[in-house]
C-alpha cells in the first residue's frame, strides 16, 4: 500500500494550533483510527503544539504515516529553536509549569500516545516525537 | 471579531460551543460571559459542549475559570453534553474537572440550574426561623 507523504505545518499562532489538530484529525481518520484514538492524538497535538507556540517561540509539526509489520501508525514531530527545557524530568511532572498553564501538557500528552520521545537543549530548542499505533 | 454567541433564557445564560476554539476565542468567551452575568443578573450559566470534539488543558482551564468566576458573581455553571471520547481523553490527560458541575444534556443541565437557583433563593429570602 502507498502511504501519504510526510507533511510539515507551521506553528506560530493560536490559529495554527487549531489547524494542526484539524490536520491530525483528518490523517487519523484516513488511516482508519477509531474515534477514541483520534481524540487522544488530537488532544496531544493541541498540548504539544501549544508548547511549541508558547514556550518554543514558534516552530513546526511534521505528520508522518508509518507501517511497521502489519501495524499502521501516525507520528508527529514538534520542533522549535526556542530556549529549550533545562530539566526534562521536572517538565514531565503533572502540575509543573514555567508559564500560566496547568502543567499537564507534556506529561498528559505522554499518556495519550503509545510512544513519546523528547530531546531538548537549553539555548538550542526542543524536539518532541509522539506516535500512536492502530 | 469572531465571538461565541451567548443566549439569555430567563435567569440562565446559554452558550453552545460549535467551533474548534483557538485560545484567544476561549479567553474572549470567558470575559464576555463574566460581563453578561453581571449585566443580565444571571443566576446560572449552561455551557453545551456536545459539538466539541476535543477538550485540552487550555479549554479545561477555561471551563474551570468560568465556573469559579460565575460562582464569585452569584451564578452557578453547568457544563453539558461532553462526548464519551472526550471524557475518556481528559481523564488520561489528567484534567480533573472536579470544580465544574456537569450534566448529560441540556435538559438535565437546566433542571440542575433551576433547583440550584431555588435553593439559593430559599437561603436568601426566608427569615431565619431558629433552625
Amino acid at each position: 500500500m502507498s502511504l501519504p507523504e510526510p507533511e510539515t505545518l507551521e506553528l506560530k499562532t493560536s490559529e495554527d494550533i487549531v489547524r494542526a489538530r484539524q490536520r491530525v484529525r483528518v490523517c487519523m481518520k484516513d488511516q482508519g483510527f477509531n474515534l477514541i484514538d483520534q481524540t487522544k492524538m488530537v488532544t496531544a497535538t493541541s498540548e504539544l503544539a501549544r508548547n511549541t507556540v508558547d514556550y518554543g517561540l514558534g516552530g513546526t509539526m511534521q505528520i508522518e504515516s508509518l507501517v511497521d509489520g502489519g501495524r499502521i501508525g501516525i507520528r508527529l514531530t514538534f520542533l522549535d529553536q526556542g530556549p529549550g527545557i533545562p530539566d526534562i524530568e521536572l517538565a514531565l511532572k503533572d502540575g509543573y509549569t514555567s508559564g500560566h498553564g496547568l502543567g499537564l501538557g507534556l506529561g498528559g500528552s505522554k499518556r495519550l500516545v503509545n510512544e513519546f520521545e523528547i530531546w531538548s537543549k537549553p539555548g538550542e530548542g526542543t524536539r518532541v516525537m509522539v506516535t500512536r499505533w492502530r | 471579531m469572531e465571538k461565541i454567541p451567548i443566549l439569555k433564557l430567563g435567569e440562565i445564560l446559554l452558550v453552545t460551543i460549535q467551533v474548534d476554539m483557538h485560545d484567544r476565542l476561549a479567553i474572549t468567551l470567558q470575559d464576555d460571559l463574566t460581563a453578561r452575568i453581571v449585566k443580565d443578573h444571571a443566576r446560572g450559566v449552561l455551557i453545551d459542549i456536545s459539538s466539541v470534539e476535543m477538550v485540552d488543558s487550555f479549554i479545561g482551564r477555561m471551563l474551570g475559570n468560568i465556573a469559579a468566576m460565575s460562582l464569585a458573581l452569584g451564578a452557578q455553571t453547568v457544563v453539558v453534553g461532553m462526548r464519551p471520547a472526550v471524557a475518556i481523553t481528559i481523564v488520561e490527560l489528567g484534567l480533573s474537572m472536579q470544580d465544574v458541575r456537569t450534566a448529560l444534556n441540556v435538559e438535565r443541565g437546566i433542571e440542575m440550574l433551576r433547583s440550584a437557583v431555588e435553593v439559593s433563593e430559599e437561603g436568601t429570602t426566608h427569615e431565619p426561623s431558629g433552625t
